[in-house]
């Protein structure tokens, strides 16, 4: 089982910024032969849908490749939050394992 | 006469053993596309975005036809990055009614790294850290209802990101 993701939600008004930090491989299976050329050597493991939440209105999905750097570090902003809220960050991988977690707007 | 027959041997000989060896498998008959398509993509990611190389591609598959340069997209990353693995990348859009964020950078393996769905409410605004395999352009591509505007910007790497 993966990590959890570190969430924080603050406020500034109306708009609340929501930094997450995800644990994740984010592996693109690429590696470099001797001649310098790409080939895959192993299979990629990436997430591949973020959704993120507040209390029950979705704020965000994402759509992700493999070139998302490892341990994906996202920011975004909102309006309509109060300190209080609950934030829920889901990922998918492509693996097929998921994570859920959740903070509190403070 | 003679010069005849033996041309035309030649050229039937010729001619089939060229099929031969390409029905055999001997000829790879897309070698040319085996090489530079990379498929970075996990088995089961069907994902059509994902699978475009150029930016016109890419927004294609996104659904619209071309995308315009547009000054209302603001895309803030490093001029040069130390460590292609990691660059942080941050796109604002100025634009009404942004439904969609997309980050990509065409020299990668697949042009599309992440697709952001904005909905009402939430600021046209995403800050991810994203894989540069060389020095290359990142693309900041928005989808308004007015159809779709880019930002570019280069990033000179000095130490791509793909190997790993």
């Amino acid at each position: 089982m993966p990590d959890p993701t570190k969430i924080r939600a603050t406020a500034n008004g109306d708009v609340v910024e929501v930094k997450m930090l995800m644990s994740h491989p984010e592996s693109t299976g690429l590696t470099t032969d001797a001649a310098g050329k790409l080939k895959l050597a192993t299979t990629p493991h990436y997430i591949k849908t973020v959704t993120v939440a507040c209390n029950d209105r979705t704020v965000m999905t994402g759509d992700w490749g493999p070139a998302v750097s490892k341990n994906p570090f996202l920011t975004l902003r909102f309006k309509g939050g109060k300190p209080g809220d609950k934030i829920t960050v889901t990922w998918n991988d492509s693996a097929g394992e998921s994570r859920t977690d959740e903070a509190t707007v403070g | 006469m003679k010069s005849n027959r033996r041309d035309f041997l030649k050229l039937a000989g010729g001619g089939s053993a060229l099929a031969l060896l390409v029905g055999s498998g001997w000829i790879p008959t897309r070698a040319w596309a085996a090489d530079d398509v990379l498929h970075a993509l996990a088995p089961g990611d069907s994902r059509k975005e994902f699978e475009a190389h150029t930016i016109d591609e890419l927004v294609k598959a996104l659904g619209g036809t071309q995308a315009q340069l547009s000054k209302d997209v603001d895309l803030t990353a490093p001029d040069i990055a130390e460590n292609g693995a990691v660059v942080p990348v941050e796109v604002q859009s100025n634009l009404p009614n942004t439904k969609l964020i997309a980050i990509a950078c065409e020299k990668n393996p697949n042009a599309l790294t992440a697709a952001c769905h904005i909905p009402d409410g939430t600021e046209p605004y995403v800050s991810l850290r994203m894989k540069l395999a060389q020095t290359a352009k990142v693309t900041a591509l928005v989808q308004t209802d007015k159809g779709f505007f880019y930002a570019e910007r280069l990033v000179k790497v000095t130490l791509g990101g793909c190997g790993g």
